[in-house]
């Protein structure tokens, strides 16, 4: 009991003390590439609190929180069809396996000579790396529900819709989950991209800007956010996938005791 | 069974590219943005014989294996050691849970300021991001060996480095394979994308001047290839970890 919390107590201790190091090592420091941390957490408040927040931060989430939820609206039905539909999936999987090959970035050129340099085009380029770690995954989850379970439905004459919203849905969950959250880092990352490439304005655009023209420590401000925002948007997307998922914990925790 | 399969999928195949070109020969898809596929592929096959496409391949290769050789070289000792001491997993958990989620794009400003637009950067920031799927497979691989196993060797006084060598990589190589195939492609993705943003040799810079310079159809063609390459580094990557791991029984086909 004793060495369990000792344990505890480095994990919770480990971040701040690299926190410190990084703000004693790098105090007074004059390397412009490294400036202090004490001026960066300073360059921080100025830039994002709340300056630049209208101009930068709301265009930048509203394009990702577009872009993932057209993903998540098209990528789920569309990867619970075909996992239904064996023959229409063995038909089109060489496409899907192809289109999820391209590397995403690639996709930016296209995305431009279709559809220019504004914010359609960078939703829809989150739009379409974002949708196949969900449909792969939706189409994995429905595949891999339990026959019995299928065939027990069926048994009892349960129609097809109440097998689909009963059965079908709830099992392949999980699955499901795991595809969005693939997909939640890939649109931060494909927000952070496209505006690095073709912006003016957006989170991506003011880091890059700020490096070209040497505002050294308008850059790591921007990166210290960025990271925020990754290790914030992972954490709500584990409280949520908990509660939706608490049954299934449940269901588990109560089989396997 | 599996004819049949094929003879599907290519079907589905011809089919989708001939409503392509029909959309653009009728009209739908203006001709300007969306040119005839036939003209993509075709512009891909010319391209096939420039020596500078195959340089660019190259380039991207070569910031693709080091990069993700790079990653292996790092994480997966760092995953051992994290995996089997509990000490060390406490002191990393939280800093690995905050650094992971990071996008490694956010990292592209730093990487051009102190390394400069070369290589370098190219492959710091492809190991960046392909480090992670083989940090965390190595160390759920190493916590997931039998402890049953374990005590047996250590209550036979097997030493450590022997342990290491017969039992934990081993037990781990499956998770350790399937981390190592998700970082392949994120490799693929940030090489790709370090060419694009940063303007280094590559596919990555070569589809960016095509679409540039309006030549729109040898920039399909080249995304088109891009794609190949994924698809060529996946298969080679999953026979490989077929290779590597058919004495284990989750690749072990069964005899029916």
């Amino acid at each position: 009991m004793k060495r369990r919390h000792l344990f505890l107590a480095v994990e919770v201790l480990s971040p701040l003390v690299v926190l410190g190091a990084w703000w004693a090592v790098s105090a007074g420091s004059t390397d412009p590439f490294f400036p202090s941390l004490a001026k960066i957490i300073d360059q921080f408040g100025q830039t994002w609190l709340f300056s630049r927040f209208d101009s930068d931060v709301v265009p930048s989430l509203a394009r990702m929180f577009a872009g993932y939820a057209i993903a998540a609206g098209v990528g789920i039905p569309l990867g619970v069809a075909l996992g239904l539909a064996r023959r229409l999936h063995e038909a089109v999987a060489p496409l899907l396996e192809f289109a999820r090959a391209i590397p995403p970035p690639a996709l930016i050129p296209f995305g431009i000579v279709v559809l220019g340099v504004g914010d359609a085009m960078k939703i829809f380029i989150i739009v379409a790396v974002c949708v196949f770690p969900i449909v792969l995954n939706a189409i994995d989850g429905v595949r891999s529900v339990d026959p019995e379970l299928m065939d027990a439905g069926r048994a009892y004459q349960v129609g097809r819709r109440d097998r689909l919203v009963h059965v079908v849905l709830p099992a392949s969950m999980p699955q499901i989950f795991a595809g969005l959250r693939t997909a939640l880092s890939l649109a931060l990352i494909l927000m952070v991209i496209s505006e690095m490439v073709a912006s003016t304005n957006g989170i991506g655009y003011f880091v890059l800007q700020s490096q070209r023209t040497f505002a050294i420590t308008e850059m790591w401000s921007g990166i210290l956010l960025l990271g925020i925002l990754g290790y914030v948007l992972n954490l709500a997307f584990g409280l949520v996938e908990r509660r939706v998922l608490r049954w299934h914990r449940a269901a588990r925790g109560v089989a396997t005791n | 069974m599996h004819a049949r399969r094929l003879t599907y999928q290519a079907m589905t195949v011809l089919v989708v590219v001939g409503v392509l070109e029909l959309l653009t020969i009728s009209g739908v898809f203006s001709a300007k943005s969306f040119p005839r596929i036939t003209d993509d592929v075709g512009e891909l096959a010319s391209v096939l014989r420039d020596r500078v496409f195959w340089q660019g391949v190259g380039e991207t290769l070569r910031g693709w294996a080091l990069g993700l050789g790079l990653a292996t070289l790092v994480a997966l000792p760092l995953g051992l050691l994290i995996g089997m001491n509990q000490w060390i997993r406490s002191a990393t958990t939280a800093i690995i849970e905050f650094l992971r989620p990071i996008p490694s794009v956010a990292l592209i400003p730093l990487a051009v300021l102190v390394l400069g637009t070369g290589l370098q950067s190219k492959v710091f920031l492809t190991a960046f991001a392909a480090m992670w799927p083989i940090l965390i497979g190595t160390v759920y691989g190493v916590r997931d060996v039998d402890p049953v196993v374990l005590d047996t060797a250590r209550s036979f006084h097997i030493r450590r480095s022997d342990q290491l060598r017969t039992i934990l990589l081993p037990g781990a190589l499956p998770y350790v394979a399937t981390g190592f195939r998700v970082a392949s492609a994120t490799a693929l993705i940030l090489a790709v994308t370090a060419e694009l943003v940063i303007g280094m040799p590559g596919l990555g810079q070569q589809i960016t001047l095509a679409q540039a310079s309006n030549q729109v159809p040898l920039m399909y063609g080249l995304i088109i290839a891009t794609g190949v390459l994924g698809l060529l580094i996946n298969m080679v990557i999953v026979r490989a970890e077929r290779h590597v791991l058919r004495w284990h029984s989750s690749y072990r086909k069964v005899t029916t």
